[in-house]
């Protein structure tokens, strides 16, 4: 058999040891996802990728392709069950859009949009959340952390410097732990210019003085649903 | 000996070795009560780690404390069984004796009482763990004594040795428990079958794993053994997963307390097949106490040429390690269980590779149940044939169960595969039972009904835990003490069970205060469909099954609690005002709001 | 054979603002000469727009705010009792919005600040007119406390998307917004 697989019926050419993702990244096919970036090792935590393979359901980030595989992604099924992860990771944060300076240009904030989430559906968390404004270029302000670990990734991958590491475990303790003493980015090395500074799919990890640089109106996902920009040079 | 002199001469000993990261910790805190910034700070120096990659592990096990949690740090099990057993009411009595909120520390910094996730004794509780130490049976008097000796700070050295004592309660040994293997025989016979034919024979006694899943052992034990090893550090390992995490399961702890050997001639014997010259026990935190024993009898083993170099007189080089856990259930998954090993978070791998491939250290790795162990020992040593003449087709040999809950003789109980579950209740003395949740949380509830259905891989299978419900008992309290369970220990790392657990458990409380609505029931079947397909590991998987069985077989322990058949709020809307009033004085009707529909 | 049409019958609409700052409301005056349009299709019952102050039989109910005190869980349950369709309009209805920032706040400190302190309200005392609505402890999306059929969230939610929500609802669709027109801010 050819190496093609199949996402909702359309034919999708792939590489030996390219993942499903990966395979329908490169043809164009949106297949939604937020913890996954094309340049770092894969995390699998989001699962908002969740695709049914051959009837199982499975995460498209970290499956392989294999030849003949019949991938849905985009049913009212899978779309209905990522709709409440969405509303999952809304509610388990503080996200209150506009006042935040990444509106426009989260992923978060764009995948509901495309899956049209109306509402956080469940009870607010409104859980106490730090947020530190120390280091002199770079505010973090963990309310809307969604724990993708791709800062982590960033630092480690990119850097060459570790300033990130997943800690905590459970929904109260899990965390972005920064790696200094104090807890606070400006006793790191932490640098403006790092890629872990640009990297953050949420309005975490924000540039200080920037603010409203591009007016909300013209910013990534104003002008194009997500879904549409899949082949965009990511961040 | 100076803090940094402590924490040096700990540090030395394992070599400054990151992977070591768990020990190093645990052993610090032992004699530093906590671990403060600085010491996490002094020890990510020292083993050349990122700071925040220490203290991510350091917050991720219950029982490493980055806060100071007072010099006593008393912990009651929280089981079902141990709520049946009474040790709400004696929480609240120690802590008010102590003028203590839960989880939180007194103020002269001495002593805090929380509750952690099952200890193991549930055939014994209520239990408590006192500074990680293990004490059976509490009662009213025994809270009363402790707070006295908590109070005059005596050393728990000098406390009653009869509270630490832990019980077998074995009741009945079929073929593993009343083995008649002296220390050596299986190994000897291995040895001298070979590791093929080794493997053979296990392949052939059709052996499948006693910690869950129930895998064919041969097959994986035969995965590892043609798996190369990668790069310099290129080797092959066995582990001993007792981690014996699932609420209501003890007969690792048995087996380790009493079939030492057996389980260590066991990983021997793996260590034979798979071609692995190291063996890791993996202990889990609450065991704590079996830790000199387990190191004497290891010594014993060394000492008898049992391990070691030369093993028997033969080319065979095998050894063995042990490893504490510190309070997570999720490193009895056997992917979180390798991490933790490497001194990291148990957080569970993205699989493939699976562990036989890529396993500890990124060897290949043979993670296997404790009683699987043991059990090799009688296939080697007495062929498969006669093993397989145990047990059912599909499921050969024994299982151990560990029951406990309302019955009159709770304990061990080892049967071939294939026993009904009433005979089980007929044996341990369990009279009008309503229910017997198997396996655990993770596993099934089994009502009335399915009373005739076995024990077996292809029926009930089950990783041993066996609690037996009452008639007096509701079942909707025992589902939500299980929501509770997995809200507590989900490692946090994927979205649909991190925030999932923590949903179901909301909504279980929800309906316990009275606030449900049927609304809430259908919510709860929602995100068990989620949960159950797109979580990252088994216990998101799994978290809902309680939940799910006790809907299905239970529906009305939840109808009874329902307020409307409209939409409720989960909070009380009165309530939500008190602190208004408490600031105002004000107490009139409008000062007031109502649940329910309002007239 | 179908019936003769007769003049359709106009559906009544209700709306409050609760913990709100009415931008929803002047967001729904936004949609200009549409609302004449509108006018045809509906009526209002209770709303700023009326003088209404009670919620009669409605078949939409369209809230904008959270819930901030007892006043707001009264009128909302009123509304809920009375629509046959409750829609949540804009993030603080949705989300709780701004004024769920004091969510981190205890609520007794903030009194206590707000009309303790010298320099703010301080002389008075914490007023206890039993005319004055008591706060809630923490401040509630709607969907927590009524059942909520529709969302429209936004800060304020685009004219355009009011009117779309609502044409869509008239004419018995369930509503759908294409891009540009689903916003959280
Ligand atoms: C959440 C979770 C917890 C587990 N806990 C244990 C455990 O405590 N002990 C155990 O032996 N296996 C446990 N397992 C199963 C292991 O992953 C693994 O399958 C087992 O150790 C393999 O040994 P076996 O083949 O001998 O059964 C657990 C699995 C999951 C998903
Ligand atoms: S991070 Fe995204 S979703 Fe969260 S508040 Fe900011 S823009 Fe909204
Ligand atoms: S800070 Fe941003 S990049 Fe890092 S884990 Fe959180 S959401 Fe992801
Ligand atoms: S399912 Fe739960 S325990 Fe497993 S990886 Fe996800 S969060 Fe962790
Ligand atoms: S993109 Fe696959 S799990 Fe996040």
């Amino acid at each position: 058999m050819n190496n093609t697989f199949q996402l909702d019926g359309e034919e999708i050419p792939f590489t030996p040891g390219q993942t499903i993702m990966q395979a329908a990244t490169a043809h164009g096919s949106y297949i939604p996802h937020l913890c996954w970036h094309p340049d770092f090792s894969v995390h699998g935590s989001c699962k908002l990728c969740t695709v049914k393979v051959n009837g199982r359901f499975g995460s498209s980030c970290t499956m392989e392709a294999q030849p003949g595989m019949e991938v849905e992604n985009r049913t009212a099924e899978l779309d209905d069950k990522r709709r409440t992860l969405l509303q999952m990771l809304f509610v388990e944060g503080n996200h209150f859009c506009p006042s935040c300076e990444k509106s426009g240009d989260c992923k978060l904030q764009a995948t509901a949009y495309e899956l049209k989430m109306m509402s956080p559906h469940f009870d607010m968390f409104y859980p106490d959340r730090p947020v530190d404004a120390s280091h002199p270029d770079i505010l973090l302000d963990f309310n809307r952390c969604i724990m993708c670990g791709l800062c982590v990734a960033a630092s480690r991958e990119a850097d060459g410097k570790n300033i990130f590491a997943m800690g905590g475990r459970g929904l109260l303790g899990r965390r972005v732990h920064v790696s200094s003493e104090s807890g606070k980015l400006a006793d790191t090395d932490f640098a403006a210019t790092d890629r872990a500074a640009s990297i953050c799919p949420v309005g975490v990890i924000l540039s200080k003085r920037r603010g409203f640089v591009v007016p909300i109106g013209r910013r990534t996902y104003d002008l194009a649903p997500i879904s549409a920009q899949v082949t965009e040079k990511a961040p | 000996m100076s803090d940094t002199d402590m924490i040096d001469a700990v540090l030395d000993r394992h070599h400054h070795d990151g992977t070591r990261l768990m020990q190093i910790l645990r052993e610090t805190q032992e004699q530093l009560g906590w671990l403060s910034p600085a010491t996490l700070t002094h020890i990510a120096k020292a083993i050349a780690w990122p700071r925040a990659q220490v203290e991510g592990t350091a917050d991720f096990y219950s029982f490493f404390h980055t806060r100071p949690l007072g010099r006593y740090r008393v912990l009651w099990s929280d089981n079902i069984t141990d709520r049946m057993l009474g040790n709400t009411d004696l929480l609240e009595a120690m802590c008010k004796k102590l003028w203590l909120e839960p989880g939180r520390v007194s103020e002269d910094g001495l002593v805090s009482v929380d509750v952690t996730s099952c200890t193991g004794m549930c055939d014994q509780g209520p239990a408590v763990l006192v500074n990680c130490r293990a004490i059976t049976r509490m009662t009213p008097a025994r809270v009363g004594e402790m707070v006295g000796l908590i109070r005059s700070e005596t050393p728990l050295a000098e406390w009653p040795a009869e509270w630490f004592a832990v019980d077998d309660n074995i009741r009945r040994k079929d073929i593993l428990l009343a083995h008649d293997l002296v220390p050596g025989q299986a190994l000897a016979a291995a040895l001298e079958r070979g590791a093929e034919k080794m493997l053979a024979e296990i392949k052939a006694a059709r052996l499948r794993g006693r910690g869950g899943a129930g895998f064919a052992t041969g097959l994986k034990w035969e995965a590892c053994r043609s798996a190369a090893g990668h790069g310099a550090g290129a080797a092959h390992y066995v582990v001993c997963n007792a981690d014996e995490g699932e609420p209501g399961t003890f007969k690792d702890r048995v087996l380790l307390t009493s079939y030492a050997g057996l389980v260590f001639e066991g990983m021997s014997i793996a260590g034979l097949v798979v071609g692995a010259k190291k063996g890791l026990l993996y202990l889990r935190g609450e065991y704590r106490y079996l830790l000199e024993p387990l190191e004497s009898a290891l010594a014993v083993r060394r000492d008898a040429k049992l391990l070691g170099k030369n093993i028997l007189g033969t080319d065979f080089e095998f050894d063995i390690e042990i490893h504490l856990g510190a309070g997570a259930y999720i490193c009895g998954e056997e992917s979180a269980l390798i991490e933790s090993l490497e001194g990291k978070p148990g957080r569970p791998r993205i699989r493939p590779p699976f562990p036989v491939t890529h396993g500890y250290l990124d060897q290949p790795t043979t993670v296997n149940n404790v009683e699987t162990l043991a059990a090799s020992c009688l296939i080697a040593a007495h062929g498969s044939d006669w093993y397989a003449q145990h047990g059912t087709e599909k499921s050969t040999g024994s299982k151990i169960l560990s029951v406990s809950g309302d019955c009159e003789r709770p304990g061990i109980y080892e049967y071939p595969y294939g026993v009904a579950v009433r005979q089980v209740l007929e044996d341990c003395g369990a009279s009008d039972c309503q229910a017997v949740q198997i396996s655990g949380p993770s596993g099934m509830c089994a009502a009335e009904a399915e009373f005739d259905r076995k024990i077996a891989f292809e029926d009930i299978p089950t990783a041993g835990a066996f609690m037996v419900f009452d008639e007096t008992r509701d079942m909707f309290e025992v589902a939500r003490n299980f929501a509770h369970f997995f809200a507590h220990e989900s490692c946090g790392f994927c979205t649909p069970c991190r925030v999932g657990t923590t949903l179901v458990r909301n909504l279980m409380d929800k309906i316990a205060r009275n606030h449900g609505s049927p609304y809430d029931i259908d919510e709860l079947f929602k995100l068990h469909r989620l949960m159950q397909g797109a979580s990252h590991c088994g216990l998101g998987n799994t978290a809902c099954n309680p939940i799910f069985d006790t809907l299905n077989k239970f529906r009305p322990a939840y109808e009874h609690r329902l307020m409307s058949l409209d939409y409720e709020p989960a909070f009380d809307l009165d309530a939500a005002l008190s602190q208004a009033r408490q600031m105002t004085g004000r107490d009139d009707a409008a000062a007031h709001l109502k649940n329910g529909a309002e007239a | 054979m179908n019936a003769p049409m007769s003049p359709p019958k106009k559906l009544r609409v209700a709306t409050t603002s609760l913990a709100g700052c009415f931008g929803c409301h002047m967001s729904f005056l936004d949609i200009d000469e549409r609302i004449l349009k509108l006018l045809e299709l509906i009526e209002f019952d209770r709303s700023p727009l009326t003088d209404i102050k009670h919620c009669g039989p409605c078949d939409l109910g369209i809230i904008e705010g959270g819930l901030c005190n007892a006043e707001n869980v009264h009128v909302l349950r009123e509304f809920r009792r009375n629509c046959k369709i409750i829609l949540a309009l804009g993030a603080c209805a949705i989300n709780g919005g701004l004024p769920a920032q004091r969510n981190h706040l205890d609520l007794r400190d903030v009194l206590e600040e707000v009309y303790q302190t010298e320099h703010l309200l301080g002389r008075g005392g914490i007023p206890n007119d039993p005319e004055l609505p008591l706060p809630l402890n923490k401040v509630h999306p709607i969907h927590e406390v009524v059942k909520v059929d529709y969302f429209l969230p936004g800060c304020p939610p685009s004219a355009d998307a009011i009117w779309k929500l609502l044409t869509d609802l008239l004419a018995g669709r369930t509503p759908t917004l294409g891009h540009g027109l689903l916003h959280y801010d």
